[in-house]
């Protein structure tokens, strides 16, 4: 720094008030510097706060509330909710399934039809109870029944909100597929931050490290097995098919992050591109 | 040998049978308190390993701390309990939703939301010529973390470093890890003291440097 430029000038209070913590919350938030300044005496030199306790003071209230909407932004960001969403839609499915075996245990020894898993829930919740055990095992049969509607809401919420989060990405894995892979990357800035060989394997961690220490063979694929693509793809082309849907899907993250409109052409490259794979299994 | 003095107001008591380490604040994540003192637990915090394992970390209380990679507040909450300004940076939202309530009270406790690759998208907050500077990051690069950070230390002024060998490389030789970064740090700090962090955190080295 020379003597000309104000020291203080790149402070997060230049030119600020005392009182005006709207713009000493945004200055915190959004401010640079190349290097740091002994902030506390140039606060009080300028005029900034009266003392060092004060300025102490208004830096805590400004970092608190700068943070607090800092964090408020990014957990309501789409993305966020959509991450959420998925979640709660597979620990719904899981949770519902783990009750219903439960319950069919139950009450495999109070009535004599009755059926296994979420359907057989279904069938229990419609009966009429008539001894005091009766009653808490079709009472369980309706929470199991509950349950599984919220997660047959949740999934319709996954699947109307996914394309407005990640066009792209919703039209080439599917809503649901989609929601996972930001899940899985935290978001889908570090989705779209990805290379193309970590989408590949994403959900597969386990069998990644094993491989990584030695112990195992590269996976081919993580949770993109679950596209059709990848599949329905006969076992000696489905590395080949894991690579290449995760090269498009790594694009198209990486468009929907940046650009958030439609790319048609990515779409057709991926389908021309599995028609070549596919063609490998007639010839 | 005799360990080094602890910090002015980090004390040793007997809590629940146990000789703990402890500090003077309100309570944050349920650890076991008596009377205004609370449990600093070795096993939740590097820092805290590392005063518990008698390193000498150059803290004598009262100065003022850069922590980054604060995560919810566990050990930052300690740091201003003992330290003066403190400055605690953190890049994960969520947890640093816990750590917001961690700083609500404690008037010497500015959280920042901020990446602590980029020192200078806070530079313009945290002052210059620190005492300490804390580093736990899980990050690949903790060495540079701690070179592009070193421009807030006083010329005097102590890095506490955690390394966690497995966010360098998972399928690395954790000593191979340690050595690197011991290595990569000479090229702005003079390593003091160097030591495994066990039994409290496996596969972490704290390391006790000073700008050079």
């Amino acid at each position: 720094m020379t003597d000309e430029t104000d020291p203080a000038e790149e402070a997060w209070f230049a030119g600020l008030g005392p009182g005006d913590v709207d713009a000493a919350v945004s200055a915190v938030a959004e401010g640079t510097a190349e290097e740091p300044g002994d902030w506390p005496r140039l606060a009080v030199e300028s005029g900034f706060a009266g003392s060092t306790e004060a300025y102490y003071d208004a830096l805590h209230e400004a970092t608190v509330e700068a943070t607090r909407s800092a964090v408020a932004a990014r957990e309501r960001a789409d993305d966020r909710q959509l991450v959420h969403a998925v979640r709660a839609m597979d620990d719904t499915e899981r949770v519902a399934n783990e009750l219903a075996e439960r319950l069919a245990e139950w009450a495999g020894t109070l009535f004599d039809d009755a059926s296994p898993g979420v359907e057989g829930a279904r069938e229990l919740a419609d009966r009429e109870p008539t001894t005091p055990f009766e009653h808490r095992v079709v009472s369980l049969a309706r929470r199991v029944t509950s349950l599984d509607e919220e997660r047959a809401d949740l999934r319709s919420f996954v699947e109307r909100r996914a394309p407005a989060v990640a066009p792209n990405l919703s039209e080439m894995a599917g809503p649901v597929l989609a929601a996972r892979l930001i899940a899985l990357a935290g978001g889908l800035e570090d989705l779209a931050k990805k290379p193309a060989g970590t989408v590949q394997v994403l959900g597969a961690e386990d069998a990644l490290f094993a491989h990584l220490a030695g112990r195992a063979p590269s996976p081919k694929h993580g949770i993109i097995f679950t596209h059709d693509y990848v599949r329905t793809t006969r076992p000696e082309d489905r590395g080949s098919a894991a690579r290449a849907l995760a090269g498009k899907l790594a694009i198209a993250a990486r468009v929907d992050h940046y650009s958030g409109e439609r790319r048609p052409e990515i779409h057709a490259d991926l389908r021309e591109r599995m028609e070549a794979i596919r063609a490998r299994a007639e010839q | 040998m005799t360990a080094p003095p602890l910090p002015d107001g980090v004390v040793r008591r007997a809590v629940d049978g146990r000789d703990r380490l402890a500090t003077r604040g309100d309570p944050v994540y349920g650890e076991p308190t008596d009377g205004d003192w609370r449990v600093w637990d070795a096993g939740r915090s590097k820092l805290g390993a590392m005063l518990e394992l008698g390193m000498d970390t150059g803290l004598a209380g009262g100065e003022s701390v850069l922590y980054l990679g604060a995560a919810s507040g566990t050990t930052v909450s300690h740091v201003a309990d003992f330290c003066g300004p403190t400055y605690a940076v953190e890049f994960a939202a969520r947890p640093t939703r816990d750590l917001l309530a961690v700083a609500e009270d404690r008037p010497n406790l500015f959280p920042l939301l901020k990446d602590a690759r980029k020192p200078e998208t806070y530079a313009h907050v945290v002052e210059s010529g620190l005492g300490a500077l804390v580093q736990d990051v899980a990050t690949r690069g903790q060495a540079a973390v701690a070179l592009r950070n070193r421009r807030f230390l006083a010329d005097d002024g102590r890095l506490l470093l955690a390394v966690k060998a497995r966010s360098e490389d998972v399928t690395a030789d954790p000593d191979a890890v340690f050595d690197a970064v011991r290595e990569e740090l000479t090229d702005g700090y003079e390593v003091l003291d160097s030591r495994p962090l066990s039994p409290f955190h496996d596969d972490h080295l704290g390391i006790v440097a000073t700008p050079r």
